[in-house]
């Protein structure tokens, strides 16, 4: 007999109970269609945390203080406590291959112009590189030199937003801010940019991280040794330099801060290390989601196996018509397991749809970010097709191994 | 003239239950059935006539003793070519017709072809094949009902159409008028006297003598053995006069 006539008459079979058909596959369509959802929701996630940490810029390192080296110890006489402001330019200085170095420091405070008055605005001091280092744009007027760093003059450079919400449609270049108990010249603003790292650039205040040092820092210790800094960013060359150029940043801050190679008071990662190590966190995210779809397919594979159980039992009878006229017990197990590959191939079918619409409909409603991989819809619906397999095998050999007699009397 | 053997068992045994309590149902049966004949078996209920259908229908296998179907030993086959005998050499006529539900006529004529691994017919010719019985048992025109819009004799002709479409050199008929009004079983029955008459084998399982009288040759088997094996003394007018009686009641 061959293929398409098996399919045909399994066909005819789960036909004769659409409903029941139906509601057995509804197993099937939740656990595939859970499957290509939650993927797609974790890939989602995935892809914009990749995308926040690239739109920091182009070729990043980035130096932080690392305290976890035990603290600041009398008897070893420790030197800085971590990274300072002069460290950013013994870097730019003096190590080869590197284009940029930013650093930032932040604070917030209440800016007002006029009758606009807005609170916890956040300020952020930086350094000349800044945009070039973090791939922002300067939508209008320019941003602050090295000559306004260091003479600590009072220029702010103003988010996109935030320009608009102090200024409305006054052009806000030449206009004064007052940022606390300071007031400061807004020479420049950027152009708009989405969310990074989870912070909002567009509603930030930028200044020299001079000022920022002596104006923002919140208390008199800070302003004593206030020249520490959290993150030093350093753009590279090109990619293929990059090692090298982590190695020289090392050594001289290993010699500036007085420790050795084997405990430093700093780490320095690359965009590749947070990828990555984000992507290990949602990796394990993923597979637990992936887990929890996978368990409602096995459910749903039950449900298939159930009911073909009851739907051997009531067709007995038809099975041992089958039998008087010829067919063999294959015959038989084929029909039933094709019925119930049939089952689950249809339900993983409209699980791939319905798991496809669903993402888009989560992406397009909720604040989540959906991106349908492929794989995952291969995933599912192969599964589908091995629980069909391996739920309708033991009905179909229970139909197959039926004894023509007693399934010619069963009523 | 010299006519081959359909059916030879034997010694043909069949016990049931296994360890103190076995029940013979068939000891040591001898019987040869010829090409072309009608023979009826009939017996009380616990007789072994059901056993001896099942084993002589292939559905069941003799627990000691020789079967030959066709001059073909089948007492040793196993499941699988017991199903392609069942699909090529025999035709089962049911008392309760044993029609799938839901699937028209055709279909259900079609069905032994479906499973007839040795000749590939294609749908075309299974289509035709089908159509051809059908029209043969008169009921062309009924091809495309399904089993609950035919009327019990319409239904045992579907089954009757089954029986033959694949040519099997046996027709085994169990209490075919058994769910029928007399005048349904009136057809039945001369459509299978027909079937005779063309030359085919056929085997009657009945208690009923008035059906009974359709066959050359009675057999009657009581607890397990033949009791009588004698050619059919009756005429089976016997059936036609009684029905004659029956409309003038």
């Amino acid at each position: 007999m061959d293929l398409s006539k098996v399919i045909q008459i399994a066909w005819k079979g789960l036909n004769r109970n659409r409903l029941r058909s139906l509601l057995t596959m509804l197993g099937v369509i939740i656990g595939v269609s859970a499957v290509i959802i939650m993927i797609s929701v974790s890939t989602g996630t995935e892809t914009t945390i990749k995308e926040q940490i690239q739109g920091l810029g182009t070729n990043l390192v980035f130096i932080q203080a690392n305290f976890s080296r035990g603290g600041p110890g009398p008897e070893q006489g420790r030197s800085t406590g971590g990274l300072v402001y002069d460290d950013a330019f013994a870097i730019a200085n003096e190590v080869n291959g590197v284009t940029g170095v930013s650093v930032e420091q932040g604070s917030s405070q209440q800016v007002k112009v006029g009758s606009v008055d807005i609170a916890d605005v956040s300020i952020l001091g930086t350094t000349p590189d800044f945009p070039q280092v973090r791939g922002m744009a300067v939508a209008n007027g320019r941003y602050f030199n090295q000559a306004e760093l260091d003479r600590k003059q009072k220029v702010a450079v103003l988010g996109a937003s935030l320009a608009s919400e102090l200024f409305g449609s006054t052009p806000p270049v030449g206009q004064a801010v007052s940022v606390g108990n300071t007031t400061l010249t807004v020479i420049g603003v950027l152009g708009a940019k989405g969310l990074t790292s989870g912070v909002d650039y567009n509603m930030v205040l930028f200044t020299p991280i001079t000022v920022m040092f002596q104006k923002f820092t919140h208390n008199e210790f800070d302003r004593m040794f206030g020249n520490h800094v959290r993150v030093i960013y350093v753009q590279v060359e090109s990619q293929q330099k990059m090692e090298d150029i982590i190695y020289q940043i090392e050594l001289l801050l290993v010699k500036r801060h007085k420790v050795t190679l084997d405990s430093p008071d700093f780490v320095i990662r690359t965009q590749e290390d947070i990828i990555s190590a984000q992507e290990a966190t949602s990796a394990a995210f993923r597979n637990l989601l992936g887990w929890v779809a996978g368990v409602s397919l096995i459910v749903g594979g039950i449900g298939i196996m159930n009911i073909m159980l009851v739907s051997v039992t009531e067709r007995t009878r038809e099975i041992g018509i089958r039998q008087s006229v010829g067919a063999t017990p294959n015959d038989i197990r084929w029909q039933f397991l094709t019925e119930a590959l049939l089952l689950s191939l249809v339900g993983g079918l409209i699980g791939v749809l319905v798991g496809i619409g669903g993402s888009w409909l989560f992406g397009a409603l909720g604040e989540m970010r959906t991106v349908i991989a492929p794989s995952s819809i291969l995933l599912a619906f192969s599964s589908a097709a091995a629980i069909g397999i391996f739920f309708g095998y033991y009905p179909a050999n229970k139909a197959a191994q039926l004894d023509p007699i007693e399934a010619l009397r069963h009523e | 003239m010299k006519q081959t053997s359909i059916i030879r068992i034997l010694k043909l045994t069949k016990i049931y239950g296994m360890g103190d309590i076995q029940v013979k149902a068939l000891d040591s049966i001898d019987l040869e059935i010829r090409k072309g004949e009608f023979v009826a078996i009939m017996g009380p209920s616990g007789s072994g006539k059901s056993t001896l259908m099942n084993i002589l229908g292939c559905l069941d296998r003799p627990t000691s003793g020789r079967y030959f179907l066709a001059d073909e030993d089948v007492s040793g086959l196993d499941k699988v070519q017991l199903a392609a005998i069942r699909n090529r050499r025999i035709g089962f006529v049911f008392q309760s017709y044993n029609l799938l539900s839901r699937t028209s006529a055709l279909e259900n004529v079609m069905l032994p072809m479906l499973y007839d691994r040795e000749n590939n017919i294609s749908e075309a010719e299974q289509h035709q094949r089908a159509l051809k019985v059908l029209e043969n048992v008169g009921l062309a025109d009924r091809s495309h009902h399904q089993p609950q819009e035919l009327s019990g004799g319409q239904s045992q002709r579907v089954a009757i159409a089954r029986a033959l479409v694949n040519n099997p050199v046996l027709i085994l008929a169990d209490e075919p008028t058994g769910n029928l009004d007399s005048h349904s079983g009136n057809e039945i029955m001369a459509i299978l006297a027909n079937l005779h008459a063309q030359g085919s084998t056929i085997v009657l399982v009945t208690h009923a003598d008035d059906l009974a009288a359709y066959a050359q040759r009675i057999v009657r088997l009581r607890d397990g053995c033949i009791e009588y094996d004698q050619p059919n003394g009756h005429k089976p007018s016997t059936i036609g006069e009684k029905e004659e009686n029956h409309g003038s009641i």
